[in-house]
């Protein structure tokens, strides 16, 4: 890979790209609050960023540190309660793009963010679902950024927290959910889109100088490759300059 | 808050020490640690240090919530080695989704059996937690999940600015402060400043609670820290970061719990430990509204 931008970075403009101007857009902390900021900082401007704190069409003069920051507020088109976030933005059908990520995914964009080990006796309890299941349901499509890893991207998921495209054996139209599920999901050496035809997330794009075998090498299940890879444009000099010197200048999330 | 927490907080009490990362009363946490309260069953969205603090500390038997971590950091490390050893003892878990926990406190501040929200298709949420139910919707024949109310014993209440008869005003970020004071069997309202009643009846729709609904007013200023109160002082997020290291030992965090919680008399013992350098440089810069005008 390029040594002039790193693999963080190579994943926030690639995640950005999934934005389009003027869309609604709930923001999740760390990379995909920097990809929703560099979209508005840059083909994106119009781009509507909705927190789960309840800050509607926030404009944050800094990095926000977690989901809820005061800075999110100054500025804010509009501060809602966390009802009016769950019942009115999120079921209501006004999300159109949620982020999502966790500790375990499997081939479905099933997301596991709850326990490692049996739910009764976990090995590890992670910090469970939060807004995630929600947003995996209501969202009207979901983007996933995870950086790949065999312990990661796992063939079941040991806890399904929030539901992909295919889950406790029912599709998602069998769900009834509303949202239409995870569309892509941007990992650190690839994208995967979800191919309905094989019924599982597929490798679409890769990343310049990123391999299958490599790609293979860091998955838990047997990895199913488009026909036609298509290559990831490289983060521009501009990107790479507003995500160091503007965006991330601390260096929290990059 | 001596009193107000002596007066309400029992033993088993079940106890929601409200805000969203915003307007988190940790002088509440910390006082109910130094009376030493058992048993109690902590709720709320998003379980953050205090109630870790109070979990290492022996206050909590059971917690009802959606997200239990440190915001933008990492793990909350007592609640993890209770759930996942037992250690020091035990901790019971009722986990929901924030959707899930804010629709059971709306059913509680509304007086309802439940409240029907469309979730936990395909997740295995409802599985863990029995008290996730489902619901035939009576017009249209849709399941829906559905959660029972939640009225928690005390809810503890931070603001900016409340007159002597508890009615409270707040901005900024909200968690359900609104829901839960309705909710609740008592409400204790505490404010970084007590205003004449005439400053809140100059802007009424900026009040949360109404006072007849509060039992306790509690005036603390910085009563939060390092949680944030927006207009007054901004996050103290190297805390939170430090707060991984302190807590990740046992007795790193004994002593900073021996240090900051239990050998303060009170809040401003902890504000006057933690030095003036800190405060000032948290002490949020100004930005006011343009206003609005009530005239008729």
């Amino acid at each position: 890979m390029d040594s002039s931008y790193t693999s963080s970075e190579m994943m926030s403009v690639r995640a950005s790209k999934e934005l389009r101007d003027g869309e609604v857009v709930f923001v999740g902390i760390g990379l995909p609050n920097v990809a929703c900021n560099l979209a508005r900082a840059t083909h994106a401007p119009a781009l509507q960023l909705i927190y789960e704190s309840g800050a509607v069409g926030a404009q944050p003069e800094r990095l926000p540190v977690s989901i809820g920051d005061p800075a999110l507020v100054t500025g804010a088109l509009s501060i809602v309660s966390q009802s009016e976030v769950f019942q009115y933005y999120l079921q209501g059908g006004r999300i159109q793009v949620g982020f999502l990520g966790g500790a375990q995914i499997d081939r479905w964009g099933n997301l596991n963010t709850t326990v490692i080990g049996p739910y009764s006796k976990p090995k590890v309890r992670l910090p469970g679902s939060g807004g995630a299941c929600e947003i995996a349901v209501h969202a009207q499509r979901v983007v996933i950024v995870m950086r790949l890893s065999p312990k990661s991207f796992v063939e079941n998921c040991d806890f399904i927290t929030s539901p992909g495209n295919f889950s406790l054996d029912k599709s998602r139209k069998e769900w009834g959910h509303p949202g239409a599920g995870p569309t892509a999901i941007i990992t650190d050496l690839c994208v995967m889109t979800w191919s309905e035809t094989d019924n599982e997330f597929i490798v679409s794009e890769l990343y310049p100088g990123a391999t299958p075998d490599e790609i293979q090498s860091k998955c838990g299940w047997k990895l199913k490759f488009a026909p036609q890879l298509a290559v990831s444009e490289a983060p521009t000099r501009e990107e790479v300059r507003l995500l160091r010197e503007k965006l991330d200048p601390q260096k929290l999330y990059l | 808050m001596k009193e107000a927490v002596a007066d309400v907080v029992r033993d088993g009490s079940s106890v929601y020490i409200e805000g969203f990362t915003h307007l988190i009363c940790f002088a509440a946490g910390h006082e109910i640690m130094r009376q030493g309260r058992k048993n109690l069953t902590a709720i709320r969205l998003t379980p953050d240090l205090i109630y870790d603090q109070m979990i290492q500390a022996g206050c909590i038997r059971k917690m009802v919530y959606g997200w239990a971590g440190n915001p933008g950091v990492g793990s909350l490390h007592a609640f993890r080695k209770a759930t996942e050893k037992g250690l020091p003892h035990p901790l019971e878990v009722e986990e929901y989704s924030h959707f899930g926990m804010v629709s059971r406190i709306q059913a509680g501040a509304a007086k309802l059996p439940f409240w029907p929200l469309r979730n936990y298709g395909g997740s295995h949420i409802p599985e863990a937690n029995p008290d996730i139910r489902q619901v035939t919707c009576p017009f249209t024949g849709e399941k829906l999940a559905a959660v029972s109310p939640l009225e928690p014993d005390v809810v503890i209440l931070h603001c900016q600015r409340a007159d002597q008869d508890g009615n409270a005003q707040g901005w900024g970020l909200f968690g359900t402060q609104k829901e839960s004071a309705f909710a609740a069997k008592k409400v204790i309202v505490v404010a970084e400043e007590i205003v004449e009643t005439s400053v809140i009846r100059s802007d009424p729709n900026r009040t949360l609670v109404p006072g007849f609904l509060v039992s306790h007013v509690v005036h603390e200023p910085w009563g939060c820290h390092p949680s944030f109160v927006q207009g007054h002082y901004d996050r103290d997020n190297d805390f939170y970061v430090k707060w991984d290291e302190i807590s990740r030992d046992e007795k790193t965090y004994d002593a900073y719990l021996d240090e900051f919680v239990f050998s303060c008399a009170d809040r401003k013992a902890y504000v006057k430990k933690m030095g003036t350098q800190l405060f000032d440089k948290l002490r949020a810069k100004s930005r006011m509204c343009a206003g609005v005008d009530y005239g008729f």
